[in-house]
C-alpha cells in the first residue's frame, strides 16, 4: 500500500508505562530508539499503582533480599523460576535507590531514609512476622514512578510517538523487522522498521467484568505476539485482588491492611483469623480472595450480599492491634496522610468516608501473572527448550519471566517493571549494536490493513459492547477466583460463539481521524483471544495452585503440575499446549500456610 | 433517573463547524459518572463520538472536559452532583477551552505539553550521590514541602480554565508552574535557577492574576494558586 509511511530505528519499544520507560532510558543510551504508545505516556496504568514497590532496603527493621526471594517464591506457590526471583530481589535494592537518585519523591522515615510499610506476604523469615518492605510515596507510588521515569526520558530526549497504536509485529521466520502502527490522530498506517522490538503493553484485566484495570488494558502486545507465533505462558494464573470497590472494581491497596485495616464479614467477624491464623489479613492475595468468596458463599456477606467490609477506622484497627498485643496505634490523621487517594476514591464514588465507615469491597480482576515468555534479559522465547527469538523483547505485566509464578506478591509488579525493564533495555541496546537491519518484506502492513478495512466496512449487526459484555460475563462466571471443569468448559463454549459473533461486529465511524471506535473493535479481538487462551490453559491444569483454584482438583499437585504452561495458537480458535520445567533453587516446594 | 446530555460535537472530516448533539438517557443512576454516560452514548447510540479516557477513576488525566461550564474529569464527576434534585439532570459536555479541537471532545494537547517541557520538569542534581551507594537523605518535613505539587496528573483542567491563558496562549500556565514548583521546592534538586529563569520570564508567573480558577478546577485538589504564589515569592525574595 502506497500511503504507508516508513520510519527506521534500531529498536522500537511498544508501551510507555513503567516497564517501557525504564527500558527506554537504558536502551536509548546506546541505540536509536522509538517509544510508541497508544496513550500519552503519563496516562499509562502504572500511574494507578498505589501501595508500593518491594525492595529489602531494611530501612526500619532488618530485612534481606533472600527473605524477599523466599516470600516471592512462596507467594508464587512455587511456580516462579528461582533464578529470576533472585535477580528480582537483588536488583530491586539497587533500582529503587536509582529511582531515588532520579528524583522520585518517596515518603521518608524520620531518619531521612525511604519510608517502607508492610504488605501482604512480606515477612521476616525467622520470626515469620510481617516486615516493612514496600517503599512508597503515599498511596500513589506508581504515579511517582511513572512521572519520574517520564521526566527522565524528557531530560534524555527519548523519541516518543504518542498516540500511535501498534497493531502488528513484522516477523520473518526467526527474525524481527519492526511493527505496524496507526497514528490515532490521522488514522494513517506507519511501519517502524527496526532491528529489535519490545512489547511493554501491560495487562488484560478488561477480559473480566469487575476489574482494577484501565479501559485501555486490552492485552494488545500479548495478542499480537500470539498471532505471530509466540506462545503465551501460564495464562491460567490471573490475580484477583481481594479488595476492589464493590461493583466498580477500583482498587483499594493492600497498604490499607498494611496499615492495620481488617476484613469483616456480615456477622461482624474478622474472618481472616480462620483462614490465615499467623498473618491474617496480610496473607497472599489468592488466599484472601478465596476467603472472601467462601464467606460470601456461606451467606456471610454484608446483609447477605456479595461483598464484605474493609475497615480502617481507627477504633477498629486499634481494637485489633490491642488484641494482637501490638503496641502501635493509628489515628485519623495517619489515614489521611498515608492513604489520601484511597480516602478520595471512596468518598467520591461511594460517598463513604473511610475514617467513619467501613468500605464495601469484593475481589477484582487485577493482574496477569502469565504473558509473553522471556528469559531474565527480557528476550522472548519460543518453546519449552527456551529457544530465543533474536530481537524480540518483552517486559512488565505483558511479559512472564516468571517471577510471579501462580500468584504475584503485592509490590512485586512495580519491582518487576523497573528491574526487568532495565535489563531488557540494556540487552536490547547491546543486541542492536551487533545486529544488522534486515530488509522489510514487501507489503508488510497489508495483512493488518485488510483486517482493519474488514472491520471498518463490516455490515454485520453484532454490537461491540454486547460482545464485550458477554465475554466479561462468561469470564467472571467461569474463569474467576474459583473454577471447575464445568464452569471453564461453559466459558470456552461461549467464547467460541463470541469469536463467530465478533466477525459480525461493525462500526458506525467510517472516518480516519481519531476513530477510537475502530480501535476499540480491534482491541476486543485481542481480549477475546486472550480470554480463550486463559480458559483453555485453565481447563487443562488439573490442580489448584496460587491464582488457579480448581474446585474439582483442590490440591496442589507437584508431581504432575510443577511446570509452566505454554499455549500456542495453531489456527483460528485452535491451541496447542506444551509445558516448560520450573527452575527450582534454594527453596523446595512446601505446603503453603500463612 | 433521566439525563439530557448535550455534547459538543465536531468531526473535521464532515463538519464545517461544531454543533450540539442531544442524547436522552432515561435510566441513568445518580452514581453514574459523566464518563459512564459518554460511554453509553458511544457504545449504544453513536459510535462516532470521540473522547479520550483510560483509568476511569481520576488518576490518568485523560478525560478533562468542560461540564456545565466548569472543567473537570468526566470519570470523577457523578451525575448526582449535577442533578437539579427533581430526579432529572441536564448535563452539557464540551472540550476544554484554549486548545485546538481535533474531534468532538478531543483537543490537541501538544501546546500544553510544550509548556510543561519548557520548565525543565525533571530532577537536576549533578553532585555524586552518597558514597555508600544509598539514597540521598531528605527529612520528612522537606519532603512535605512539595508533596502537594507531586500529585499533578497533567490533565490540563487548570491551564484551560485560566483567563490569562485564554488571553495569551504563550503563558506557560498553571500546570507548568505546578511542575516547576515540585522541583524548586525539592531540597535535593539543584536546577532552581534555570527553572526560575523560565517561570520568571514575561510569559511566566507574572501573567497570573490570582483568580483561583485553576485551583477550583484541579481534580487532584492541588492548591495551584498557592503554589504559583510560592514560586512568585522565590522570584521576589530569592529564598526558597
Ligand atoms: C489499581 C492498581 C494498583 C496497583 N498497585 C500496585 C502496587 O502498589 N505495587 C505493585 O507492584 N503493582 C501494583 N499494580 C500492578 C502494576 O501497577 C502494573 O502491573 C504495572 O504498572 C504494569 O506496568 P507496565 O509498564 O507493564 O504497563 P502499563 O503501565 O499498563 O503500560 C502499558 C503501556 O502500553 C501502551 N500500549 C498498550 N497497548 C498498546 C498498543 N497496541 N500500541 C501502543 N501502545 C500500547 C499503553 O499506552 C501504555 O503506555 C497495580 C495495578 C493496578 C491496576
Ligand atoms: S490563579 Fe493565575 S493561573 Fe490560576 S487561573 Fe487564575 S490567573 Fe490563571
Ligand atoms: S495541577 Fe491539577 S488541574 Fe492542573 S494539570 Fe495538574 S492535576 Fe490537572
Ligand atoms: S479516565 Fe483517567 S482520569 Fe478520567
Amino acid at each position: 500500500m502506497a500511503n504507508v509511511k516508513t520510519h527506521t530505528f534500531d529498536a522500537v519499544i511498544v508501551g510507555a508505562g513503567g516497564a517501557g520507560l525504564m527500558a527506554a532510558l537504558y536502551a536509548s543510551k546506546n541505540a536509536n530508539v522509538a517509544v510508541l504508545s497508544k496513550l500519552y505516556p503519563t496516562r499509562s496504568h502504572t500511574g494507578a499503582a498505589q501501595g508500593g514497590v518491594g525492595a529489602a532496603l531494611g530501612n526500619m527493621e532488618e530485612d534481606r533480599w533472600e527473605w524477599h526471594a523466599f516470600d516471592t517464591v512462596k507467594g508464587s506457590d512455587y511456580l516462579a523460576d528461582q533464578d529470576a526471583v533472585d535477580i528480582l530481589c537483588q536488583d530491586a535494592i539497587e533500582v529503587v535507590i536509582e529511582l531515588e537518585h532520579m528524583g522520585l519523591p518517596f515518603d521518608r522515615f524520620p531518619n531521612g531514609r525511604i519510608s517502607q510499610r508492610r504488605f501482604g506476604g512480606h515477612t521476616n523469615n525467622e520470626t515469620k512476622k510481617p516486615v516493612m518492605r514496600a517503599c512508597h510515596a503515599a498511596d500513589r507510588t506508581g504515579h511517582m514512578i511513572l512521572q519520574t521515569l517520564y521526566q527522565q526520558c524528557i531530560k534524555q530526549k527519548v523519541n516518543f510517538f504518542d498516540e500511535f497504536h501498534v497493531v502488528d509485529l513484522i516477523r520473518v521466520g526467526d527474525s524481527i523487522r519492526g511493527v505496524v502502527a496507526i497514528e490515532i490522530a490521522t488514522g494513517e498506517f506507519h511501519i517502524f522498521h527496526s532491528k529489535a522490538v519490545m512489547f511493554a503493553t501491560g495487562g488484560w484485566g478488561r477480559c473480566w467484568q469487575v476489574t482494577s484495570n484501565a479501559h485501555s488494558l486490552t492485552g494488545d502486545g500479548a495478542a499480537i505476539c500470539l498471532r505471530r507465533g509466540i506462545p503465551m505462558q501460564d495464562m491460567e494464573f490471573f490475580q484477583f485482588h481481594p479488595t476492589g470497590i464493590f461493583k466498580l472494581g477500583i482498587l483499594i491497596t493492600e497498604g490499607v491492611r498494611g496499615e492495620g485495616g481488617v476484613l469483616i464479614n456480615g456477622k461482624g467477624e474478622r474472618f481472616m483469623e480462620k483462614y490465615a491464623p499467623t498473618i491474617k489479613d496480610l496473607a497472599s492475595r489468592d488466599v484472601v480472595s478465596r476467603a472472601i468468596y467462601l464467606e460470601i458463599q456461606a451467606g456471610n456477606g454484608i446483609d447477605g450480599k456479595n461483598y464484605v467490609h474493609l475497615d480502617i477506622r481507627p477504633e477498629t484497627v486499634n481494637h485489633y492491634f490491642a488484641k494482637d498485643g501490638e503496641t502501635r496505634r493509628i489515628t485519623r490523621e495517619d489515614i489521611e496522610a498515608k492513604l489520601p487517594d484511597i480516602a478520595d476514591f471512596t468518598r467520591t464514588y461511594l460517598g463513604v468516608d473511610p475514617v467513619k465507615d467501613p468500605m464495601p469491597i469484593q475481589p477484582t480482576a487485577h493482574y496477569a501473572m502469565g504473558g509473553i515468555p522471556t528469559d531474565v534479559e527480557g528476550r522472548v522465547i519460543l518453546d519449552a527448550a527456551k529457544k530465543v527469538l533474536p530481537g524480540l523483547y518483552a517486559a512488565g505485566e505483558a511479559a512472564c519471566v516468571s517471577v510471579h509464578g501462580a500468584n504475584r506478591l503485592g509490590t512485586n509488579s512495580l519491582t518487576d517493571l523497573v528491574v526487568f525493564g532495565r535489563r531488557a533495555g540494556k540487552d536490547m541496546a547491546a543486541f542492536c549494536q551487533q545486529a544488522n537491519l534486515l530488509p522489510l518484506p514487501a507489503n508488510a502492513a497489508d495483512e493488518v490493513i485488510a483486517e482493519f478495512e474488514r472491520i471498518r466496512h463490516n455490515q454485520g449487526s453484532a454490537k461491540m459492547f454486547e460482545v464485550r459484555n458477554r465475554m466479561q460475563t462468561t469470564m467472571t462466571e467461569g474463569v474467576s477466583v474459583f473454577r471447575t471443569k464445568e464452569t471453564v468448559s461453559a466459558s470456552i463454549a461461549e467464547l467460541k460463539k463470541l469469536r463467530v459473533a465478533y466477525q459480525d461486529v461493525g462500526v458506525q465511524d467510517k472516518g480516519k481521524v481519531f476513530n477510537s471506535e475502530l480501535l476499540e473493535a480491534w482491541e476486543l479481538g485481542c481480549l477475546l483471544e486472550l480470554a480463550e487462551v486463559t480458559a483453555v490453559s485453565a481447563l487443562t491444569r488439573q490442580e489448584s495452585r496460587g491464582g488457579h483454584a480448581r474446585d474439582d482438583f483442590p490440591d496442589r499437585d507437584d508431581v504432575n503440575w510443577l511446570k509452566h504452561t505454554l499455549c500456542h495458537k495453531v489456527g483460528e480458535g485452535e491451541y496447542k499446549l506444551d509445558y516448560k520445567p520450573v527452575t527450582l533453587g534454594r527453596y523446595e516446594p512446601k505446603p503453603r500456610v500463612y | 433517573m433521566q439525563v439530557n446530555l448535550r455534547i459538543r460535537r465536531f468531526n473535521p472530516e464532515k463538519d464545517q463547524k461544531a454543533w450540539w448533539g442531544e442524547y436522552t438517557l432515561s435510566d441513568a443512576l445518580p452514581t453514574d459518572t459523566v464518563l459512564d454516560l459518554l460511554h453509553r452514548v458511544k457504545w449504544e447510540m453513536d459510535g462516532t463520538l470521540a473522547l479520550r479516557r483510560s483509568c476511569a477513576h481520576g488518576v490518568c488525566g485523560s478525560d478533562a472536559v468542560r461540564i456545565n461550564g466548569a472543567n473537570a474529569l468526566a470519570c470523577k464527576t457523578l451525575v448526582q452532583r449535577l442533578s437539579g434534585g427533581n430526579g432529572s439532570a441536564t448535563i452539557q459536555v464540551e472540550p476544554i477551552l484554549g486548545l485546538r479541537v481535533i474531534k468532538d471532545l478531543i483537543v490537541d494537547m501538544e501546546p500544553f505539553m510544550e509548556h510543561y517541557r519548557s520548565v525543565l520538569p525533571y530532577f537536576i542534581n549533578d553532585s555524586p550521590p552518597p558514597a555508600d551507594g544509598r539514597e540521598r537523605l531528605q527529612s520528612a518535613e522537606d519532603r512535605a514541602r512539595f508533596d502537594d505539587t507531586t500529585k499533578c496528573i497533567l490533565c490540563a483542567c487548570c491551564t484551560t480554565s485560566c483567563p490569562s491563558f485564554w488571553a495569551n496562549e504563550k503563558y506557560v500556565g498553571p500546570a507548568a508552574i505546578v511542575q516547576a514548583h515540585r522541583f524548586i521546592y525539592d531540597s535535593r534538586d539543584e536546577g532552581a535557577a534555570e527553572r526560575l529563569a523560565v517561570v520568571g520570564d514575561t510569559f511566566g508567573v507574572w501573567r497570573c492574576r490570582t483568580n483561583f480558577n485553576c485551583t477550583s478546577a484541579c481534580p487532584r485538589d492541588i492548591e495551584v494558586t498557592k503554589a504559583i504564589a510560592e514560586v512568585k515569592k522565590v522570584l521576589a525574595t530569592g529564598e526558597i
